[in-house]
């Protein structure tokens, strides 16, 4: 024997809910359901079938709460099967597969979410298609508008909440074929009934389609894609689509004309502007520190400027007796335009605290003055400069060197050692050394703390952590050293000569 | 005589209509419900109109003035052109902006602007409109403002407290031609805005130290637009471009825009129909590049001369050049593997990979998933299906390209 459940539809979710729950009870399979939606012309007494039993006495059923989120979209649809289709899904869902709703390729579950999808678009396209005209308020009361839309599901009540969080500061009533809501300040009134159609006219729809008319750009007319978003059943309640034939129409005849329209010969205030723009000035030999400085940030040595961000140029006292060479600025020092304050430079910071070097003291720069990376995603990996670049930049570092005039240079890495000394060597020959510079300056070399980074085994980190702290001890006694005899004093004989 | 406003609407918003970006996505989720006033961002962005060009109205999109000291070739507003000039007095700004809001047109402002006696000016004016909608009218909705180059970091901070959205547009993907039809225009400084704004948005997401918030600052990113067509650049100097700008400062979005042809057009520049199809095949390869797993590299090493090719969409080009990796087994390879699939989105490999521990899946269960079963039957094996010799055809190229158009006689 067949039971009757009849729902009244339009959109609430609990009256299937409850019907759905009371035949779950008692066993009753999906195919002993006749789902109708209640029709008060047709309502008659149905003696073929068995009313909905009592729920209430057998055991509940716990189903997964992403089943009560696809149900209640699904129940504001508005094809007749969505009762019967849910019920169906509830009872497969409980009797054969707790797991169904995560195999979307399943004929049942691939029709609950089409209707899902269909009800979310239609929910959607109520958010960004009803138009409010205003009406008139009594003095002293809130503005009010006033909204007609034709919605192809239930979707009201879901969506009524949107309009409430959005215009608070208003009074407004939407109206529509399946159910209305008003907005007062303090209450939300939503009603399933059929609402009548208000009629309003508001001057502002004329700006709007100014605006619609103009934003338009007649030569890419794609009137496809317009209306894959913008169906033209939405249309009629739209102020600005009663533009869209001549928009259309126009299209093609207004870009040939402005394609046949020759060029014009600029107003003389274009003329006034070009002469009021400062010739580029040529640059002057930079002599000091700053005027170096500004001339590196516009260097187009070598390509690596068209990538990066800005020259990062060297910083600290410019006549500071010590200067730091690292291999090139990384992503922070890159976006930040500083030497040394990404990952590797904290590193050497903390590591100079630790021997007492005081970074005070030290000019701190970079051999190659540009950032040379791979895009990988949301990151950049840093690349190696090769000898061209190295050999173009070094033209900046040789004036820095001859306007810091430092006593010590001390080198981090490879990539230091080949711009300072112009030979490449491999670093663990000529690590830990000190070695002659011209101009009774001394070299000392080292690894590049970046290297420390990257040493995944940690035994070996703290090893050569170990090791770099003792070179910046050697460091911190050659400055020692330096400030404390005078500077042609500087015995040679203690530096290691290769 | 002054012009109306409805003749001010007209020309400002005409002038608006070559930047692409019209999104309002992706920001802070507010609403009015507890302060009684107006407006709400509620994450995903809403588009309350379509033009018949195909685009998305979602924002009043308009110049605070098209008047503008630059001269850039490409631009319907540089000072050597002879457009209708026009402006918009910070008050006109604000009062359509909620207008248009309260009658649901629009989910907020795109403020752009020529730049009028000095950047700063400029970007004055603009953060004035902003901080009017947000501070005096207490508006929720959604703001984008266009930086101005070289304005002051202090004005981009204060801009970033009121705008959802900053951007500022590289407009050509090298910095020659940049030079070349940008004059005034200094590419590293417009790299250097975008880093400085990256560094600011990064300090704000950083919980402060006396209350443990995060400061609201440019909640929905930065974003920039590169234009098609207007230079010589390849489809590869294009797309490596935007690489570099999506790794070094973290950008929400470039924006690709087909050199349209513009009123009273330089003669430096072609007068021919929009590259539409070109811009498409951008934003696919932009696509691959964000959300497949694909290197640029890969997706433009399939033609000589650097361009994609404009038949095929770049996923289904980079497949036939690559048939040794098909098919692929939807029951059993990795995702990577899934997401080169020609015809497999996100969505679908994500539904298969769900679905996967509980059945073995057929090519109907695909299409079920909303798939192209044309699309994909050459590249899949899938339980009871094998394209067997379907993947070598040497004429598979051509079930996929578009159908030869009749020539139309005269």
């Amino acid at each position: 024997m067949i039971h009757a459940a009849v729902i009244e539809g339009r959109g609430a979710f609990e009256p299937w809910r409850d019907a759905a729950r009371a035949l779950l009870q008692t066993g009753i399979a999906p195919d002993a359901v006749d789902w109708r939606v209640f029709d008060a012309a047709e309502a008659r007494l149905d003696f073929d079938a068995l009313p909905v039993p009592a729920g209430g006495a057998g055991k509940t059923s716990a189903v997964p709460a992403a089943f009560l989120d696809l149900a209640a979209a699904a129940i504001c649809h508005s094809d007749p099967a969505r009762f019967a289709l849910l019920y169906r899904l509830l009872w497969r869902l409980v009797h054969e597969e707790r797991l169904l709703l995560r195999v979307h390729a399943d004929a049942d579950v691939a029709a609950a979410r089409a209707m899902e999808k269909s009800v979310r678009r239609d929910a959607h396209k109520m958010t960004a298609f009803v138009r409010f005209r205003e009406i008139v308020a009594p003095p002293g009361a809130r503005r009010r508008f006033v909204a007609w839309f034709e919605p192809e599901h239930f979707i009201v009540a879901r969506t009524a909440p949107f309009f409430q969080r959005r215009f608070t500061d208003m009074d407004w009533l939407i109206a529509t074929p399946k159910g209305s809501a008003a907005w007062d300040g303090e209450r939300l009134t939503v009603t399933p009934e059929p609402a009548a159609r208000p009629e309003a006219e508001d001057a502002t729809d004329d700006l709007w389609r100014i605006y619609y008319s103009n934003i338009f750009n007649p030569a890419r007319l794609k009137v496809k894609a317009m209306q894959a978003e913008m169906p033209k059943k939405y249309w009629k309640n739209l102020p600005e689509a009663r533009l869209i034939p001549e928009l259309i129409a126009e299209a093609e005849t207004r870009v040939a004309e402005m394609a046949a329209r020759q060029a014009t010969t600029p107003l003389p205030f274009h003329d006034r502007l070009q002469s009021s723009f400062p010739a580029e000035t040529l640059p002057v030999p930079a002599n000091n520190w700053e005027a170096l400085r500004n001339q590196a940030m516009g260097c187009t040595r070598c390509p690596l400027h068209c990538h990066a961000t800005q020259t990062v140029f060297g910083e600290g006292p410019g006549d500071a007796e010590v200067m730091i060479v690292g291999e090139q600025p990384g992503d922070q020092e890159d976006l930040a335009g500083r030497p040394f304050v990404g990952p590797a430079g904290k590193l050497f910071d903390r590591a100079a605290g630790e021997v007492g070097l005081d970074r005070r003291r030290l000019y701190v720069t970079n051999a190659v003055k540009h950032f040379k990376y791979e895009p990988r995603g949301k990151r950049r990996i840093h690349q190696k400069p090769n000898m061209g670049e190295i050999e173009h930049c070094r033209w900046w570092l040789a004036k820095e060197i001859d306007l810091v005039k430092p006593k010590l240079i001390v080198a981090l890495g490879a990539t230091a050692y080949a711009a300072l000394t112009g030979e490449r060597k491999p670093l663990s020959e000529v690590r830990g050394q000190t070695l002659a510079m011209e101009g009774d300056r001394a070299l000392f070399v080292t690894v590049h703390p970046s290297y420390l980074l990257r040493i995944p085994d940690p035994q070996k980190k703290e090893v050569e952590w170990r090791n770099f702290l003792e070179d910046l001890k050697a460091v911190t006694c050659l400055m020692q050293a330096a400030s404390m005899t005078e500077e042609d004093a500087l015995p040679r004989a203690r530096l290691a000569i290769p | 005589m002054r012009k109306s406003l409805k003749d001010r609407l007209a020309i400002l918003s005409d002038a608006a209509k070559y930047d692409a970006s019209c999104a309002s996505s992706g920001t802070a989720k507010r609403d009015s419900a507890a302060s009684g006033g107006l407006g709400s961002t509620e994450g995903s962005g809403i588009c309350h109109a379509y033009a018949p060009d195909g685009r998305c109205i979602s924002l009043l999109k308009i110049l605070m003035t098209n008047f503008c000291i630059y001269d850039c070739a490409y631009c319907v507003n540089r000072s050597s052109s002879n457009v209708e000039r026009a402006r918009f007095t910070a008050e006109e700004v604000v009062w359509l902006t909620i207008e248009f809001y309260r009658r649901n047109y629009i989910e907020g402002l795109f403020l752009s602007s020529g730049i009028i006696r000095s950047s700063d000016y400029t970007m004055e004016e603009m953060v004035r409109i902003a901080r009017t909608l947000r501070i005096t009218h207490g508006f929720r909705g959604y703001i984008h403002l266009k930086t101005i180059p070289e304005a002051s970091p202090a004005l981009i901070e204060e801009a970033g407290l009121y705008a959802d959205r900053l951007s500022i547009n590289i407009e050509l993907p090298t910095d020659a031609g940049i030079a070349r039809f940008a004059p005034e225009k200094r590419p590293a400084n417009i790299r250097r805005s975008m880093a400085d704004l990256r560094l600011k948005i990064e300090d704000a997401g950083e919980p402060t130290l006396q209350t443990g918030r995060r400061k609201r600052f440019v909640p929905a990113g930065q974003s920039t637009q590169m234009i098609v067509g207007a230079d010589g650049a390849s489809d590869a100097a294009i797309l490596s471009t935007s690489a570099r700008l999506y790794g070094s400062y973290d950008l929400k979005r470039v924006y690709y825009s087909a050199f349209s042809p513009i009123p009273d057009a330089s003669r430096n520049l072609p007068l021919v129909k929009p590259p539409l199809m070109r811009e498409h095949r951008l934003y696919q390869a932009d696509w691959l590049y964000r959300f497949y797993g694909f290197d640029i590299n890969e997706i433009v090493s399939g033609r000589e001369d650097g361009m994609l090719d404009l038949d095929l969409d770049p996923k289904l080009a980079w497949a036939l050049a690559h048939r040794a990796k098909f098919p692929v087994d939807i029951n059993r390879a990795a995702r990577e593997m899934l997401l080169r699939v020609p015809g497999l989105g996100t969505k679908a490999v994500k539904s298969i990979l769900s679905a996967r521990p509980h059945r073995r899946l057929r090519l109907e269960d695909l299409a079920r998933l909303g798939v192209s079963i044309r699309k994909v039957k050459a590249f899949v094996a899938a339980e009871g299906w094998s394209p067997l010799k379907l993947t070598d055809r040497s004429d598979l190229r051509t079930m996929f390209e578009p159908k030869p158009q009749q020539l139309s006689l005269l």
